[in-house]
This record gives C-alpha cells, sequence and structure tokens, in this order.
C-alpha cells in the first residue's frame, strides 16, 4: 500500500528540499508558515515575490508539460513535492489558482493562443488568478448561476455583468476566471461559458467579506459590463460548465499528503500545550487526543491507497470520502485546540481583534465543511456516485 | 483476485440459511464447510509457514479473507486457527510448535485459552503447579473461540514465579473439560475451559516466558479481528443501502431522500477508513514478522485500526437497523446477525477507548516513540 519511490524520485526529494533549503531564507524567513488558510491575506507582496523565486528554480507549476515551462512531474513527485514544500514550511501559494485550476484547465481545454498568452505569465509568478464560480444565489446549486456574458458586436468583445462571491484574494489577483450565462434564456449547467477576465478594469468592483476571524481573505466581486477580449472564452460558448467541471475527474489528490503535515504540525500544537497545562490529564481530552492521531494517520493510508491506485484518473471510493473526512477532522481539531486551552481560550494574542493561531484555527475551520463543496454535499456525492442511491427529485422552482 | 475466489466460494457455500442452519446446529457450526474451506481453499493454512504443509501466505492475504468471511458471518473456526496460528508464528522453533502447525495445515481446529474468567489476558486464570509428580496445569480459561470444537487447546498460565507460560494441550486429556457457552452473536461461538490437575511435561511447552508473547499475539489478534470488522461493516452498508433502494414509502424509494443517503455516506466513510487502517495494520504485521518493524509500530497499528474498525462496524450495524426500519428488528432480516457480531467483536481483546487512551498514553505521558 505504501508509495514506492524511485532512486530518481529520491533524487529529486533532495534537490526540492535542498533548494528550499537555500531559498527559504535570508528576506523570505519571515513567510515561512504563512499565508495558509485563515492567514492569506498576511504578507502578500512577499509571497508574490517568493512566487518569481520559485519560478527562477522551475518550482511553480511543475505538473505542467515541459513545453510549457513544467517538469512534467509524475503523480509521486508531485507528492514529494508537496511534501517537502510543506516540511520545509512554504508559505500559502500565491499562485495556486493558475497554478492547479487556471493552467490545468487551459492545457486541457485552451487554444494555443489562449496558452500562449496567459500559462507564462502564470508559470513565472507575475500573473496571479482567482476563481469565478460561486454566485449568492449560486452556493452549493453551482449550475444556478445568474452572472451574464453577451458579445457586443460593436466592441467585438464580451461584455459581463452580475455579482461573484468568496472569490478568495481577488483584490491582489489580476485575472478572475468567470463562468457566465451565454444564452439568457438558458439554465442549469447548459448555456454556460467559461471567461478569462482582467480585474484591472472599470467594469469590476471588488469588495472585502469580512470574516468571523476579524480578517477578509474573501471577496465579492462585481461585474458590470466587464470586458473580456472575443477569444477569452474558453471552449465553445454553451461548454462552460464541462470546462469547469474537467478538472474534478483529474484530481488525484498530490496535496493531500503535504495538507496532512500541516495537519501534523497543528495536532503536535496541541499535544504539546495539552502536556504543558496539564490537559493531557483529563480522560476525555486523551480520547480526543487519540482519536485526532488516529484520524491523522488514517488520512494518510487513505491517501495511499487512492494514489496507489488505477491510472485512469477515476475517483476512486476512498478518494471520494476525502474532503468530508479531512474537513470534519480539521473543525473538530479546532474545537479540541479550544478545550486544551481552556480558559486561556478566550484571551486574544492582542486587541482589538488579533487572533492566535489556534484561535484561528478554531474559528476558520469552520469554513472548511462549507468551501469547495459542503459536507451535505459531499454525502450527497458520496450516496449517490459511490453508492448509487437515486437523486432526490428536484423541486418544481428549480431548473 | 484472492477478492473475488473469497467472496465467491463464501456466496456459494455460506449464504443466509446456511449461517443460521450451522447457528442452530448442535455443533454451533458447520462441520461440512469447514471441511471445504480446509479442504478446497485451504485458508486454515494461509498463514502457516511451507515446511509445515502450509502455504506460507501474509497478513494482507489473510486480512482480504477474513474481510471477506466478515461479510458473510462465516460460521467456522477460521479465526480461531489462524489466531493459533499466529501465536505458534511467533513461538520459538520447537516440536510441539511444529506439530500444531502441522495439525493446523491438516484441518484440525486449535484454540487458544487466552483470557481469565473476565475476559482479560493481563492476568491468566490458568496457573502452573509442580506437584513433586510433576508439572500440572489448574484453572479456567473463558472466551475460548471455539474451544468446544479443537483437538488441542494452547493455555497460557502463570507460573509459579508469575511469570507466563504457553502449553499445547489435547482436550481429550484427563482433567480438561470443554464447554460451549451459549452467546449473544451465534456465529462466535465460544468455550469455558476448565483444567483441574492436567498433567503436562515440557513437550508440551510452547514458552516458558510468554510476557511479551502475549501482547505481541493480542496486537496480531486484533488486526485479526478488525479484518472480521470491516467485513460487518461492509457488509452491514451494502445490504441496508441494498433494501432502501427497494423500499417506497411516499412514493418513491427511500434511498431517494437525503436523511438515508447522509447516514449511507457516514457508513461508507467508517468502512473505508477502517480498511486503510487495516491494511496499513497487516502490511506492518508482515513487516514485524520480517524483523522490519518494532513491537511499538505493532501495537500502534493493531490500536488504531482496532479502535477504528470497532466502531465502524458497530455504527454501520446499528445504521442499518435503523435504514431497515421495522423489519431491521425481525430475526428474518440479516442485519441483526451483523449488528451482533459487532458487539461481540467490539469488545473482544478491549474496546475503543482503551485502545485510545494506549494511544494517548503513547503521545502524552513520554512513552516511547513511534516510527
Amino acid at each position: 500500500m505504501e508509495l514506492t519511490f524511485t532512486a530518481a524520485d529520491e533524487l529529486f526529494r533532495q534537490e526540492i528540499a535542498q533548494w528550499l533549503d537555500e531559498n527559504l531564507r535570508d528576506e523570505f524567513a519571515e513567510v515561512r508558515h504563512r499565508g495558509g488558510p485563515g492567514d492569506e491575506h498576511r504578507f502578500v507582496g512577499e509571497r508574490k515575490a517568493w512566487e518569481r523565486r520559485l519560478a527562477e528554480g522551475r518550482w511553480t507549476c511543475i505538473g505542467w508539460p515541459e513545453a510549457w515551462g513544467g517538469r512534467g512531474a509524475s503523480i509521486e513527485q508531485q507528492v514529494i513535492y508537496h511534501e517537502e514544500y510543506a516540511r520545509a514550511g512554504g508559505p500559502g501559494r500565491m499562485g495556486h489558482i493558475g497554478d492547479t485550476l487556471t493552467g490545468p484547465t487551459l492545457l486541457a481545454f485552451g487554444s494555443e493562443d489562449q496558452k500562449a498568452r496567459y500559462l507564462p505569465d502564470i508559470r513565472s509568478g507575475q500573473a496571479f488568478w482567482s476563481q469565478g464560480y460561486s454566485e449568492p444565489g449560486a452556493g452549493s446549486d453551482l449550475a444556478a448561476i445568474r452572472t451574464r456574458a453577451e458579445f457586443d458586436d460593436g466592441s467585438h468583445q464580451w461584455k459581463i455583468t452580475g455579482q461573484k462571491v468568496w472569490t478568495s484574494l481577488a483584490h491582489e489577483s489580476d485575472f478572475v476566471f468567470v463562468l457566465a450565462r451565454v444564452d439568457r434564456d438558458s439554465v442549469g449547467h447548459r448555456g454556460l461559458g467559461f471567461f478569462l477576465v482582467a480585474l484591472d478594469q472599470p467594469g469590476v468592483t471588488i469588495r472585502p467579506i469580512n470574516q468571523l476571524t476579524g480578517t477578509a481573505e474573501f471577496n465579492e466581486v462585481y461585474f458590470d459590463e466587464a470586458v473580456c477580449a472575443v477569444d477569452d472564452i474558453v471552449g465553445a460558448p454553451g461548454d462552460g460548465w464541462k470546462v469547469a467541471m474537467g478538472l474534478l475527474g483529474f484530481e488525484r489528490g498530490v496535496s493531500t499528503l503535504g495538507q496532512q503535515m500541516l495537519f501534523q504540525t497543528e495536532l503536535d500544537e496541541i499535544i504539546r500545550l495539552a502536556k504543558l497545562n496539564g490537559a493531557s490529564r483529563d480522560p476525555e481530552i486523551r480520547q480526543r487526543i487519540a482519536e485526532a492521531h488516529i484520524g491523522l494517520r488514517t488520512m494518510r493510508y487513505n491517501s495511499m491507497r487512492t494514489l496507489s491506485g488505477g491510472e485512469d484518473g477515476s475517483l476512486s471510493r476512498e478518494a471520494m470520502i476525502y474532503k468530508l473526512y479531512w474537513s470534519s477532522w480539521h473543525r473538530n481539531l479546532g474545537k479540541l485546540a479550544m478545550d486544551v486551552l481552556g480558559p486561556d481560550a478566550e484571551l486574544l494574542e492582542e486587541g482589538p481583534y488579533e487572533l492566535t493561531k489556534l484561535q484561528s484555527l478554531f474559528l476558520f475551520t469552520r469554513a472548511d465543511t462549507i468551501y469547495g463543496g459542503t459536507n451535505q454535499i459531499q454525502r450527497n456525492l458520496i450516496a449517490e456516485r459511490a453508492l448509487g442511491m437515486p437523486k432526490e427529485p428536484r423541486g418544481s422552482g428549480a431548473h | 483476485m484472492l477478492k473475488d475466489t473469497s467472496q465467491s466460494f463464501l456466496a456459494a457455500k455460506a449464504d443466509s440459511m446456511a449461517v443460521r442452519a450451522a447457528c442452530r446446529s448442535s455443533q454451533h457450526f458447520d462441520a461440512a464447510l469447514w471441511r471445504s474451506v480446509c479442504n478446497d481453499m485451504y485458508w486454515q493454512g494461509v498463514l502457516v509457514p511451507e515446511v509445515h504443509e502450509g502455504l506460507g501466505l501474509g497478513w494482507v492475504e489473510m486480512a482480504i479473507i477474513l474481510e471477506a468471511a466478515g461479510e458473510r458471518l462465516l460460521t467456522s473456526p477460521l479465526f480461531a486457527v489462524t489466531q493459533s496460528t499466529a501465536l505458534l508464528n511467533v513461538c520459538l522453533q520447537s516440536a510441539v510448535r511444529d506439530r500444531c502447525l502441522e495439525d493446523i495445515a491438516r484441518g484440525q481446529i486449535v484454540s487458544l485459552a487466552l483470557t481469565n474468567a473476565v475476559g482479560s489476558w493481563q492476568a491468566s486464570g490458568v496457573s502452573v503447579s509442580d506437584s513433586g509428580d510433576g508439572l500440572t496445569l489448574s484453572g479456567e480459561a473463558r472466551f475460548v473461540p471455539f474451544g468446544f470444537a479443537a483437538s488441542t487447546l494452547l493455555v497460557v498460565a502463570s507460573n509459579e514465579d508469575q511469570s507466563t507460560s504457553i502449553w499445547a494441550v489435547q482436550s481429550d486429556a484427563v482433567g480438561v473439560r470443554i464447554e460451549h457457552t451459549p452467546t449473544l452473536d451465534q456465529t462466535r461461538p465460544m468455550s469455558a475451559v476448565r483444567l483441574e490437575a492436567v498433567a503436562v511435561g515440557e513437550a508440551q511447552r510452547l514458552s516458558s516466558d510468554a510476557g511479551q508473547l502475549i501482547e505481541q499475539v493480542v496486537a496480531l489478534s486484533r488486526i485479526l479481528t478488525v479484518a472480521d470488522q470491516v467485513g460487518v461493516a461492509q457488509a452491514s452498508l451494502d445490504i441496508s443501502v441494498e433494501y432502501t433502494k427497494e423500499r417506497s414509502q411516499f412514493n418513491r424509494s427511500i434511498a431517494s431522500f437525503q436523511a438515508i443517503k447522509h447516514k449511507a455516506a457516514d457508513m461508507m466513510v467508517k468502512v473505508e477508513s477502517a480498511r486503510s487502517l487495516l491494511y496499513f495494520a497487516a502490511c506492518i504485521a508482515d513487516a514485524w514478522f520480517a524483523h522490519e518493524a518494532t513491537d511499538a509500530a505493532l501495537q500502534e497499528a493493531a490500536y488504531m485500526a482496532s479502535a477504528c474498525a470497532s466502531d465502524a462496524a458497530f455504527f454501520n450495524a446499528g445504521s442499518g437497523i435503523q435504514m431497515h426500519g421495522g423489519v431491521g428488528i425481525t430475526e428474518e432480516y440479516d442485519i441483526q446477525l451483523y449488528f451482533k457480531r459487532a458487539r461481540s467483536t467490539e469488545s473482544y481483546l478491549g474496546r475503543p477507548p482503551e485502545m485510545r487512551e494506549a494511544i494517548a498514553c503513547q503521545l502524552l505521558d513520554g512513552g516511547e516513540t513511534w516510527s
């Protein structure tokens, strides 16, 4: 069940580990372990500079083909990359969306012209992307989006009008990809288009969403006849849903082991505190810490099973449970941290509302079970796709 | 491949009717099926080394077979002889050990008398004494899997100096009394074994100082039990989902209700998690026998898998009854049999909170660290 790494893989591991050791220091020392979920708004400029440093070492977009500046890295190498990146305390990637969403989407569905215009700047850490899927009326029911795109014959451009929400770091990004309705009368997943839109233009307004953490990583993005070029639609008008969903089938969870290393760091910190303040003597806390340990190991072996599975890219049963599993585990870890801290859990780092790392963990993990498909949606997917249970009949008001 | 052949063999030979007939029979299991398991499938020999007429396969293969057995509620001494084989494989080579392994390979039933009157392995209910005329064993062991059907018992006993020894005792030896103890879960029958001054000789001794060995065997037994539990958890999910697809209320299949689907999804999360830990633990067991994993690693793997699989089996079987609605509590439907097997395996060699506490000790009390 263990992943087997070849000698070449181990050389790859040494190479990335050594490069990170040599580069994640000096002016980048302060971004180590920063910019993760709940901390994404911090050190933005430094983390953009870090992307350019990564690019100099060819350590961005390693899964892309070499023709586009990637390394054509294997699944095993990508796992190693994420593990070593996490081990070294690499900061939350500003280039994450471009590297793992925009890039692969264009590589799979984009025209040669689109690839040539957008991929180089993503790879070199010059252009940063955000995603425009969700809308106020289209959360779990993503196909209910109402943002419209109309082709303006006069200016020969697409004009986009509507509102996107939960667009992380839009105010720090250069582009957004937007799923919008090209056919005004269409409903559901038909009649959509997938657009590449520059954020720095008069038709775009970005407003931060203040979160329960007192920080603002997410935004609302308003489009009021925002424009993009005639050839900034990926795929044909009407293919938007296919393009947007296309990536999901290729997700093999290469970043999961790296993510688990961050989780281990958090659990280790909680164990350290429990030993320090005596919470480790509480029988109930002991049970929960053991449970957290078992859960994290379970995730690891689930990932091993997934990654060592078939090469056809199809989602195996254990892969389908992953989001539900890690999000629930992480949310419970946040509460465990508070319970280990006891009364101190209430005390802020400083006023007016500066949270400690564990307080931030506690509050922000409530989002984990919501974004990227809520736990309820995940359970529907598991029941319908893995267990073959019938879909819920649609309400009459729906598409 | 092994999974498919195991499943299809059991589907043909150990269906619900067969399981129920075995439970009702005076022998408490289906002797003909057991002969078929031994002669046609050779499962009793999977872990027996080749030099002793076994197949000499590994723990992953054994886990696959026991998982299939759990799925079908196999009512046979397979677990009992596999547990004994695990113990014998850990013992140092001796004539008696080799003979026991060969007996198992030939289909003889060898049961492990490990636990005392309260189900603990930490203090044996049997003691060794030296009467002057030779050594004798006296006392009681309970919760002995398939002891009533065994030709040989592997008896764990306390020596006079409080250390522990293990003896191979013929079940028909003078002073041995074995009683079937009726159990809540009839698919895993057990026995009480009483020994009254049973004479034993050096040639029957498998180990003279077995304290550490017992802990290792308990860990290995937990892993075997986990395999059964994963099968129980999977079957509970499968038959319950199947039932809800067929059952119609409010003019629709109840499987289309989210209240049902979400329960089923949670059950799948449980069983897949337990399965991941099972196959990890089976790999560790193989590595441990190859001297490539430490005792502590073996223990940890067993604690984790046992905690997770015990919870999974009980959650899935219990949820399964709920998904079946009224028929879930009838004798006729199988989900109740899984529910009972989930409960009996849950408390065998320690419940989940004990597993978690053992892990907490390692994490929080500065115990030996795991690699």
